[in-house]
């Protein structure tokens, strides 16, 4: 990516220090649709609001939770064909992971490649950083789960749960309410659907979310079909 | 003259109970004339982990050099080192990269993983692996050291019975090689630590 013709970098420092290219990604990031994660002690669930804009768009086409490997899948808020670029890419690079070492790669080795392909957007020529943040979940090399976020500027954080997107702040705050040391997985994806269902637009139902989650047992990163969803939906009415 | 024969070499490395060893000869030769009896073949990897490098003295340097960098950045990403498995898929393809060029070695890989099992692997110059559970050889003298292996090897030897099996199988390998011998050692590599020996044999 980056045309000759372009040998310069398009994100450059403005004069009090702050690259505002990134800036403005994270406005993009903010006004995408909200996304979370929290990590259980036993396993990690990522959901977002898949909430499209007319009753005619084929809802089960889209797909906004994806696994990467065999143990770790993404989840964005932004701009989601900047996000199909990171998913390729991410899948791309943990397959030759494994070509070279006959291991899955760990979620964190995971992380921190696609955070240095974000940075490297905001660095090279003739190229714009990526309009998303990822909530990355996983169950790492030592069997531990493990939730991170990564930003359009590279920067990543491993959280315990959080929320991006359009009212961040509010399910933040929710969820600091909500979250406990030693939560388990299945208290872990009512708390995220109840999270979600706050900054809700309209009524919440098993198609117009998408639940991925990642169970320490048996490490396998996989989606909830809308049957569990709506289990967990009646459960928590 | 093959140019894998042409500085010499014996490597075998054995599996025993919770352990493994891996011995080698010491001759640096070019051709028929030796040039040094202190070459070191067999590098440690990490405290669980050697290699042994039979074949072009230059390669066997240099790949050990390579096989250095690329696990101190693995140790250092991952924060973990590397087990066996992967170091093993590692080099094979390290040395496939060079498939129309080749890496003149033929390496020998011996480790005991994170469960204490131990591990051991074989392959040619470009790559192609095999994973055995009771020995592996590599060198100028390989058909000697197979058939000594076969005859002195029994499964799950202590650590010094493993020593004695690998230095008799080493030895008496080596003294029917021209290329190979002018002195050995030995590691054996156990979950508590790895013990190193120098061979005194025939310096002839």
């Amino acid at each position: 990516m980056g045309d000759s013709a372009y040998s310069f970098s398009l994100t450059t420092f403005s004069r009090t220090g702050k690259l505002l290219q990134i800036e403005y990604a994270l406005n993009a990031v903010a006004n995408g649709r909200t996304s979370l994660g929290i990590c259980a002690k036993d396993g990690v669930v990522i959901a977002t609001d898949k909430k499209l804009t007319s009753s005619l768009v084929d809802v089960s086409d889209v797909s906004k939770v994806e696994a990467i490997t065999k143990s770790s899948g993404f989840v964005y808020s932004g701009i989601g064909p900047d996000y199909r670029v990171l998913v390729r890419k991410a899948r791309k690079s943990s397959q030759q992971y494994y070509r070279m070492y006959a291991e899955n790669q760990p979620v964190s080795q995971l992380v921190k490649q696609t955070a240095d392909v974000m940075q490297e957007y905001t660095q090279s020529g003739g190229v714009r950083p990526f309009g998303v943040s990822l909530l990355v979940a996983g169950v790492d090399g030592d069997g531990s789960p493990r939730l991170y976020q990564v930003d359009p500027s590279g920067s990543y954080f491993g959280w315990k749960a959080t929320a991006i997107g359009k009212n961040y702040v509010n399910a933040k705050n929710f969820l600091e309410k909500r979250f406990q040391e030693e939560m388990e997985l299945e208290d872990a994806i009512h708390t995220a659907l109840l999270t979600l269902r706050e900054g809700f637009e309209g009524e919440m139902n098993s198609h117009n979310i998408e639940v991925g989650v990642v169970n320490k047992s048996d490490g396998v990163f996989r989606l909830l079909t809308p049957e569990q969803i709506q289990d967990y939906l009646d459960e928590a009415n | 003259m093959s140019i894998l024969e042409y500085n010499g070499a014996a490597i075998i490395a054995m599996t025993g109970k919770n352990c493994v060893g891996i011995a080698a000869d010491t001759r640096l030769g070019i051709q028929a004339q030796t040039v040094a009896t202190d070459f070191k073949k067999v590098f440690k990897v990490n405290d669980k982990l050697f290699v042994g490098l039979a074949g072009l003295a230059t390669d066997v340097q240099t790949l050990d050099q390579i096989l250095r960098f690329r696990q101190n950045l693995y140790e250092l990403r991952e924060e973990r080192p590397m087990t066996p498995k992967v170091f093993s898929n590692l080099l094979s393809n390290i040395l496939y990269e060079k498939r129309f060029g080749p890496w003149f070695v033929e390496p020998v890989v011996a480790g005991i993983d994170e469960a204490g099992k131990p591990f051991l692997s074989e392959m040619d110059l470009i790559g192609a692996p095999v994973y055995t559970d009771d020995f592996v050889v590599s060198g100028t003298c390989s058909g000697n050291m197979y058939g000594m292996c076969e005859t002195l090897y029994k499964p799950d030897m202590e650590p010094d019975d493993l020593f004695e099996t690998l230095s008799q199988a080493l030895l008496s390998s080596v003294d029917r090689d021209a290329l190979s011998g002018w002195g050995g050692v030995v590691h054996i590599i156990t979950a508590d630590g790895v013990k190193s020996r120098v061979l005194k044999g025939r310096m002839d």
